[in-house]
């Protein structure tokens, strides 16, 4: 524990990078997922359509997908002898980001959904009754629900940092590139090296406190 | 109040995703270090090496690149798995270069035509690790597959690698050798890398057949002996093949012909032979032009 402390106080250029490369992955992918989840998240809470239920069970149901099951999915499509392979995002930052994206999406559309629906439903029938087009509906009703989708968008960050499948099958885990804090911690341990994997754990742990905290910050008042 | 509590909040997030957006941008683009200009610099710098576990977590890899790097400019991105797994990668393009340890299986994706040129680069040996104790009695055995008869005789814990390996491979051929279909509660297939095998014979006071290599990188964190060496059936040779260009445009030809070229070459085949842990070589060039 003393090693594992001293290791992040020190400096260590490994380390540091490897939480730095973490939590680069985790911004971009994140983005990545927030880009179609809210939209969907939004549409799905406001749209009356045929098969809306269905959906919703749908979305949810893809959230509780194992991430090496996305990260196998995603590898027969960026794989060189797959259908995306020419953009050459395999084992590299690209595919990583993408692989989290794709683990995250129905995260943020499911949470976003959920977190909508506790909004006073006054709003978004007088949305209507206002004549709103679906356009303008879905961008207020995003607007007013920010902190609940906020709240969404944390838990992705949070869900991406966390995860270790599509970081080591598509990052490949390679030192200096696609290395990540759950990827070295996977490794040190195969190896019985527990010091590292112990500071990089203690810094996820650290990451995990904020994004909840941050996340009921968000909506403590909300009933 | 509750308001601001929650612009605060969503700030504070906001605030924070900048923060870690240009902090590690600024850090993870950096890199580890700023080449020197009198280095060459390739046209595709980046060659990716499907590998054993053995080379990676043995160190010899984190040893010797740097090297490469500094006499080709050519950067190693090191994918490490099983030789199975390394062979299916160059199968499917998605490496450029490979260093496995499975003849059979290399001599297989040779012919099929998934390569372009194997070299012999080095090897070392297995060996069967085990409990100080000896409790099955290898020690003495004529042969590596009589050593294996007397563990399952005595149905004595055995950590297989059970990931097709070059080293899982080998533990096949042995147990069929023995002429034994390893089943039962004893036989643990872990499906994990040599390291993780070790530890878990470790744990559970059992045999496991280990690449020498990486018995000598993790063996002081185990209380495990060396319980049967030396028969020539044992013998772990290391090749390394570059994967047939014409299997796809994206393949870095050029850097896995440099790479494969430098480690059979007289500077890559004497740091091979200078690698060294606890005052013991971990593997012995011999490529054969």
């Amino acid at each position: 524990m003393t090693e594992a402390i001293a290791l992040l106080a020190g400096g260590d250029r490994e380390t540091w990078w490897t939480v730095a490369t973490s939590l680069r992955f985790s911004v971009f992918s994140t983005l990545f997922a927030i880009l179609p989840g809210v939209p969907l998240g939004a549409t799905l809470f406001l749209g009356r359509f045929k098969g809306k239920r269905v959906a919703v069970a749908l979305v949810n149901a893809v959230m509780a997908v194992p991430t090496v099951v996305v990260g196998l999915f995603v590898y027969s499509f960026i794989s060189r002898s797959g259908p995306l392979g020419a953009l050459g995002l395999l084992y590299g930052p690209g595919g990583v980001i993408l692989g989290q994206a794709v683990l995250a999406f129905p995260l943020v559309a499911a949470m976003s959904y959920t977190g909508l629906q506790k909004l006073d439903p006054r709003y978004s029938e007088t949305l209507l009754t206002l004549g709103a087009g679906p356009w303008r509906r879905m961008t207020a009703i995003i607007k007013e629900g920010r902190y609940v989708i906020v709240q969404s968008v944390l838990a992705a960050f949070g869900r991406v940092t966390g995860e270790v499948g599509v970081s080591m099958m598509l990052g490949g885990n390679i030192r200096w590139y696609t290395r990540t804090m759950t990827t070295t911690i996977a490794l040190d341990a195969s190896k019985g090296e527990f010091e590292r994997a112990l500071s990089l754990g203690l810094v996820l742990l650290a990451i995990a406190l904020a994004v909840n905290f941050l996340s009921h910050l968000a909506v403590r008042d909300d009933r | 109040m509750h308001l601001s509590t929650k612009r605060t909040a969503v700030r504070a997030a906001a605030l924070c995703a900048a923060l870690v957006l240009g902090a590690t941008q600024a850090f993870a683009l950096g890199g580890k270090e700023t080449a020197p200009a009198t280095r060459p610099t390739p046209a595709n710098p980046r060659v990716r090496l499907a590998t054993t576990t053995s080379t990676e977590n043995s160190g010899l890899l984190s040893y010797i690149l740097p090297f490469f790097t500094e006499d080709t400019g050519y950067t190693v991105d090191v994918v490490a798995v099983g030789t199975g797994a390394a062979l299916k990668l160059g199968e499917n393009a998605d490496a450029d270069v490979l260093l496995v340890h499975a003849r059979a299986q290399e001599d297989a994706f040779m012919a099929a035509g998934h390569g372009a040129d194997r070299r012999d680069v080095m090897y070392n040996d297995f060996i069967v690790i085990g409990p100080k104790s000896d409790p099955a009695g290898l020690k003495g055995s004529a042969s590596s597959a009589v050593a294996f008869e007397r563990i399952a005789t005595v149905a004595a814990p055995f950590v297989s690698r059970g990931d097709k390996s070059g080293t899982h491979v080998k533990e096949l051929d042995v147990w069929k050798a023995a002429k034994i279909t390893p089943a039962g509660a004893w036989y643990k297939e872990a499906g994990q890398g040599m390291e993780q095998v070790i530890i878990m014979a470790d744990g559970l006071q059992g045999y496991a057949l280990a690449d020498r290599g990486t018995w000598i990188a993790v063996k002081d964190k185990t209380s495990l002996a060396i319980c049967y060496e030396g028969d020539a059936g044992l013998f772990n040779p290391y090749g390394v093949i570059t994967v047939a260009p014409s299997k796809n445009p994206a393949i870095n030809a050029e850097g896995a012909k440099a790479f494969s070229s430098w480690l059979t070459s007289a500077r890559g085949q004497g740091l091979i032979a200078s690698y060294k842990l606890g005052g013991q070589t971990l593997f012995f060039p011999n490529y054969k032009p």
